[in-house]
């Protein structure tokens, strides 16, 4: 049976793993026994900053700490993230301040908590900015190691990270294989190419079973990097499959989707089907309930799939 | 010029900081008019405590700019470019005829204060309110450093009505920063008119106080009451300090003066002859 995890567990994990380097330190806007930060917290509270529910201030207080040479780590939900844009683009990317901020409870998954806690365009609005690097783990354990490797990174981060539990994807051997920036391959296969991020991972490795049974041999890919994107490894895969499909719990505006269509219409056009929220706004409900209401699920990806080879030259 | 020590040897007199001041102010309006744009207004108004941070209180290493310990100075209204880079290049942080290229492609005299541009800018400023912010983080950095090094924030008053600058200082008191030192250059005006006008501040100091900050009011053109209120915000340290300067918005030049177009517009010919005059 595989364990039922949720992957901002993983950046609680993380944080502790680099509580050695004293360089780190720890930011919260009110919800860091929801970001999982307490954890850090509670064992280092001399480096922990609690900001009380003021996130335009978290974020240029983490980048006064970057300037002054420490690494700072800040979270909040990933909707609230983006009430600091404007601060996260002038004070943090901008000037290039190694801030490493974790959105959590991103996308229409996060539930019953309803439309103006379900970030859906977190990654894309991150995206857009120069130095960025922006990233959306599948689970608990491969979200602890990214965040252990954003440590050396010399630039500012987002990272988004998921509310619920789904079933854990990765093992210790391929965590320890990630790279940020690098996509990591699930499984292989030569009729189409699935490109995922977060959750929606989980629901590409079931639609590949399904595709598989009816012998359509399907490779899998965890995008847990948006940008920078792994062009290489997309673009072998448009070379090796002729047709791509992007799953993610994100607006297919401007997200994973949409990074991979630009790289796709400028340098190898092939057939891409984009799943994805589909430019509106969420509702309550459990976390499956919404996937399925809204066109993310498994059964989505399997259609996508289907429609991607059909269009094949 | 070492000013490890804080300051030169021994304290400059009031009439040295004073002629600095002047040199610096005709910098200011020389800069704008041969760019043929920026904010002189806020600069001149701002100009007189820069001068008397940076002669006689900030430790800072002209010759190693980016020196850890350095204390830090945060120019938030990152608009008084034309103020900063006239004091940085005075305490010889660059050249003076740096000055001439002030927002000019490629030069290191960007429009608004840009560290990534400018030695001894410690903050890319630019967008209002979140200066303080900044500096917060920087005195959070100290005090794990266990660094005495002290972290000034120079504020304008329009910039106030930024929300971020209430977030920060409700933290500021919260965390108890008494190594977090910040000017307020109440100069009266803002982009398009009279603060009053745009969005009155009613009582700014009382605001300050309700917020658990230490508090003074200074005349922010005399150099004897900033040099005090220097010596003042270092004696507070049971949390956060702010000295809020009154000040003329243009002073100096009579007809940037109070004067809300000449927060940014540059002097044509005629004027700069004028402010030269004016400024001697």
């Amino acid at each position: 049976m595989t364990a039922l995890v949720a992957s901002r567990d993983g950046y609680g994990e993380g944080l502790m793993q680099l509580a050695d380097d004293e360089r780190v330190v720890v930011l919260e806007a009110d919800l860091g026994k929801s970001t999982k930060s307490c954890r850090f917290r509670e064992m280092y509270p001399e480096r922990t900053f609690s900001l009380g529910i003021s996130e335009q201030n978290m974020m240029l207080v983490a980048a006064g700490l970057a300037s002054s040479g420490y690494k700072p780590f800040a979270s909040t939900f990933a909707i609230f993230t983006e009430r600091g844009f404007e601060q996260v683009r002038n004070g943090i990317a901008r000037p290039n301040h190694a801030v490493h901020l974790c959105g959590s409870h991103g996308g229409l998954h996060t539930g019953t908590d309803g439309s103006s806690a379900q970030s859906i365009e977190d990654l894309a609005i991150y995206r857009t900015l120069p130095n960025m690097t922006v990233m959306h783990p599948c689970d608990d354990i491969s979200t602890e190691r990214l965040t252990v490797l954003l440590s050396a990174l010399s630039g500012p981060s987002y990272m988004r990270t998921a509310r619920n539990k789904r079933p854990r994807i990765h093992d210790e051997e391929s965590v320890a294989a990630l790279r940020i920036g690098k996509g990591h391959v699930l499984r292989e296969g030569s009729d189409v190419a699935l490109l995922a991020c977060g959750v929606l991972v989980g629901e590409a490795m079931t639609a590949a079973e399904v595709l598989s049974s009816d012998g359509i041999e399907v490779t899998v890919v965890d995008m847990h990097t948006i940008k920078p994107l792994d062009s290489a490894l997309v673009q072998r895969l448009a070379a090796d499959c002729g047709a791509l499909v992007t799953a993610e719990d994100h607006s297919i505006i401007g997200g994973l989707g949409g990074a991979v269509a630009e790289l796709l219409a400028a340098n190898c056009p092939v057939p891409l089907e984009r799943v994805g929220v589909n430019d509106t706004f969420g509702e309550s409900g459990d976390g499956d309930e919404l996937l399925e209401k809204y066109g993310l699920n498994s059964d989505y990806i399997i259609a996508a799939a289907r429609r991607a080879i059909a269009r094949k030259a | 010029m070492s000013m490890d020590a804080g300051g030169t040897e021994g304290q400059p007199q009031v009439a040295e900081l004073e002629s600095v001041a002047l040199a610096c102010r005709r910098a200011i309006v020389s800069m704008v008019h041969k760019a043929g744009a920026g904010h002189p207004g806020g600069s001149l108004s701002a100009i007189d405590m820069l001068v008397a941070l940076y002669c006689t209180r900030l430790r800072v290493r002209p010759d190693e700019p980016d020196w850890p310990d350095r204390d830090r100075f945060i120019m938030s209204k990152g608009h008084a470019s034309p103020g900063m880079y006239s004091i940085l290049s005075h305490s010889g942080f660059f050249d003076a005829e740096e000055l001439d290229s002030f927002r000019k492609l490629g030069s290191i005299c960007q429009g608004h204060v840009d560290s990534g541009w400018t030695p001894g800018v410690d903050f890319s400023a630019g967008s209002l309110g979140m200066g303080l912010s900044f500096g917060i983080g920087c005195a959070f950095a100290a005090r794990l450093d266990a660094s005495k090094r002290t972290v000034f924030v120079m504020l304008g008053d329009g910039e106030l009505q930024e929300g971020q600058v209430w977030e920060a200082a409700m933290s500021a008191a919260h965390h108890e920063l008494n190594n977090l030192k910040v000017f307020v250059d109440r100069n009266r005006i803002q982009n398009d008119d009279f603060v009053d006008k745009q969005m009155r501040m009613f009582d700014v100091p009382a605001k300050w106080a309700a917020f658990e900050w230490a508090v003074r009011e200074i005349d922010g053109h005399d150099m004897t009451e900033i040099l005090e209120a220097i010596q003042w915000m270092d004696g507070v340290d049971t949390g956060p300090a702010v000295v809020i300067a009154h000040t003329v918005k243009g002073k100096g030049v009579s007809f940037m003066e109070d004067n809300p177009s000449f927060h940014g517009a540059a002097p044509s010919d005629e004027q700069l002859e004028q402010a030269m005059e004016e400024l001697q």
